[in-house]
């Protein structure tokens, strides 16, 4: 089948006595939400495209334990880090890409503290070296002019520093990228950070994600761009609320680019 | 008799001092009652950081006008505080003006003092205009109420008085030059008070000399309790904005410390070798308590946070949690805090150096529950903050102590971390199902 998807496993590999360029660090989200598995998918039609040499854990991946972190359980967190330790360094692995900022940020900087130290780069970081390394061609065609904007993760952006490589993809679309009133380091969340995305939010005049999707519908994008499953579908449940669903799109940088080129 | 001037000046600055002295020994004091933390790494990164953000006020232009602003005063009080050096020693000395002889570079200096006066006075104004009149949003939280919306407004008044004072002393000086009065040598420019001495031309000498005195003397004494104004006042940023950049956090934003009292358990749970009923060491010291409900759990980087806060809001302003109405304000964590220090300090002082347990804490009797589990965790306030202050790692110590300490997540916090742990995810899906989304089309 011609679009079925490549996904090796670490184990796979293992077995034939291969080691990947890369491990994709797959997450929570991005293995079992709906919304977030559509990135997933987007990202490895990428990666295949590419012939990146790549692999998942798989069954034997589990959550990095950042939302354990954020809501103060810092036992459960060094649990699970250990873990995952055990596993990625019993694969010797080197290089981690991640689709997901908080996986992201959780991997490259509190692990090493605990034994696990890798490259980590989050996938805009990865897709936007392909380009320039010529594996990837993208032809923004069927995004030409439209108007995009992207929505910066706190956990890629403010925690991370990273605000370029995502712009750079967006602008190679030849899309018209417009920035909301708060970006880059100023940035507003989604409202799903420090474990939020599990709980009910506390009392308040409004929600964080419908505060974020006004301040994105007043520059009146065709897309919103995100980079985070967590705040895709902050985002998506702002657009719906705002009844603009017909009209704004949330979609991930992978799906952007997997559409462009046709994946 | 001709020396009682000199010897009431020097009591004055001495007594002046020494209780400044005997405050910040207490404020030192109190900063270490928090936990230990290494800061002595990256030294020329610190001193970079010191020198960029304190020094050069990087992160205030952030915001431009208040930036602007800013500066202005920033400079004006550093500027024309050289000015305080000769008047401290013309006061010790009996002379007048002793950095006359400096001739077109004294001058120089006076005329610059006079014209960064002049623009104090003007941002003075602004800034009073904007907590009273425009009434910005970030100055009428509900922890601005009382005492800390009157200290601000307190500073503007003092900083606006030793302006004129400073001014009118220069335009009677200049007037009693004009008169050519014996002592008071020709000496400075007056690019701004010269427009003032008209107003004393025609007055005695002995009422010119007065005004001249009496605004030297209430200038100099100002300054001293301006200067011992500041311990109890949010205006104590002035000089721990300094120290507080040089310890900020050098770390990425994103990375929270890993907890090494967890490590040490975590690292026995997962020994094979280790003994599960092995009778604990008798000379095991008592484990250290997970996360902070108190002060003193806090590291002194964090309690030298409190104390340099100068309550100006961008953090609270810039929060995705208060902008939409919640409880939490990363400025109140910060004021709660202080105020939490500032009693247990209290009772230290009373009990002879001895803490006695008063039944109160920083969590629940100062910062509530419902503030700490409205953070998004997302460094908003971090990033705004213009002298390095870390809000964020107070409430994470504290969610750590509820949770560690307490149990005491919300329930759907709880159902998350039972589900993480049972079966490796947020939610209820078995690991083994891990990679269907491979083969879903």
């Amino acid at each position: 089948m011609e679009n079925e998807l490549k996904v090796p496993t670490m184990a796979e590999l293992f077995a034939a006595g291969q080691q990947p360029e890369v491990l994709f660090w797959v997450g929570c989200a991005g293995s079992f939400d709906d919304r977030a598995k559509k990135i997933t998918k987007a990202f490895v039609k990428i990666l295949n495209k590419a012939n990146v040499s790549f692999a998942v854990l798989g069954t034997e991946e589990s959550c990095t334990g950042d939302p354990a972190k954020r809501a103060g359980n810092e036992f459960l967190f060094q649990m699970q880090a250990v873990t995952n330790i055990e596993v990625l360094n019993a694969y010797e692995v080197k290089k981690v890409v991640t689709a997901c900022p908080h996986c992201f940020n959780t991997l490259k900087n509190e692990y090493p503290g605990l034994g696990g130290n890798y490259e980590v780069v989050h996938h805009t970081q990865f897709l936007k070296q392909l380009l320039e390394d010529g594996r990837i061609s993208m032809e923004g065609g069927q995004f030409k002019g439209k108007r995009i904007t992207f929505h910066d993760p706190c956990y890629l952006g403010r925690a991370n520093n990273v605000y370029e490589a995502p712009r750079d993809l967006i602008r190679k679309l030849d899309a018209e990228l417009v920035e909301m009133k708060n970006c880059k380091k100023r940035g507003l969340c989604c409202g799903a950070g420090g474990a939020q995305m599990f709980k009910e939010p506390e009392k308040g005049s409004k929600d964080v994600n419908i505060e974020r999707t006004e301040q994105a519908l007043d520059i009146k994008p065709e897309i919103i761009a995100a980079g985070c499953p967590f705040c895709n579908t902050m985002l998506t449940d702002g657009v719906k609320n705002k009844e603009k669903e017909s009209s704004v799109a949330v979609m991930d940088i992978a799906e952007l680019i997997a559409s462009a080129e046709d994946l | 008799m001709e020396y009682i001037p000199n010897i009431i000046f020097a009591i004055i600055l001495f007594a002046g001092i020494g209780f400044f002295a005997k405050n910040i020994k207490k404020l030192s004091r109190n900063i270490k009652l928090g936990k230990a933390v290494d800061t002595s790494d990256n030294k020329p990164q610190r001193w970079n950081n010191m020198f960029r953000i304190a020094l050069g006020q990087t992160k205030m232009v952030v915001r431009p006008i208040p930036g602007i602003l800013h500066l202005i005063v920033y400079l004006g009080f550093v500027i024309i505080n050289i000015e305080v050096l000769e008047i401290i020693m013309d006061g010790l000395l009996g002379t007048h003006r002793i950095f006359a002889f400096l001739g077109g570079f004294y001058s120089f200096l006076i005329g610059s003092f006079e014209i960064l006066a002049l623009l104090v006075i003007v941002a003075v104004v602004v800034f009073w205009i904007r907590r009273n009149l425009i009434k910005l949003k970030r100055f009428l939280n509900p922890e601005m109420k009382g005492w800390p919306k009157k200290d601000g407004n307190m500073i503007l008044y003092i900083e606006l008085v030793l302006m004129i004072l400073f001014l009118t002393m220069n335009a009677a000086d200049y007037q009693l030059q004009q008169m050519n009065v014996a002592h008071y040598t020709k000496a400075g420019a007056f690019p701004i008070s010269q427009f003032i001495a008209p107003l004393f031309q025609d007055m005695s000498t002995s009422s010119i000399i007065l005004i001249e005195r009496s605004a030297w003397w209430l200038h100099i004494v100002g300054i001293l309790m301006f200067l011992n104004y500041l311990y109890y006042s949010k205006h104590l940023h002035i000089l721990l904005a300094f120290p507080n950049t040089y310890f900020g956090r050098l770390k990425p934003k994103g990375q929270f410390e890993n907890l090494e009292a967890v490590t040490k358990e975590v690292k026995l749970m997962m020994d094979p070798s280790a003994d599960p009923f092995a009778a604990p060491d008798e000379n095991a010291p008592v484990p250290e308590k997970f996360g902070a409900s108190d002060v003193m759990d806090l590291k002194w980087v964090q309690l030298l946070n409190a104390y340099t806060c100068t309550e100006c809001g961008r953090c609270t302003s810039e929060c995705p949690a208060n902008q939409t109405g919640k409880k939490l304000s990363p400025r109140k964590i910060m004021m709660d805090t202080r105020d939490r220090l500032e009693e247990v300090g209290k009772n230290i002082d009373a009990n002879k150096g001895e803490f006695v347990a008063d039944g109160k804490q920083l969590l629940g009797d100062y910062i509530t529950h419902e503030e700490l589990w409205a953070c998004t965790s997302c460094n908003a306030c971090v990033e705004a903050c213009p002298v390095s202050i870390d809000p964020l790692s107070i409430i994470m110590d504290m969610r750590q102590y509820l949770v560690m300490e307490q149990s005491a997540a919300p329930s759907d916090l709880n159902n998350m971390m039972g589900n993480i742990e049972n079966n490796g995810a947020p939610w209820p899906f078995n690991q083994m199902d891990r990679l269907n989304w491979s083969k879903e089309s």
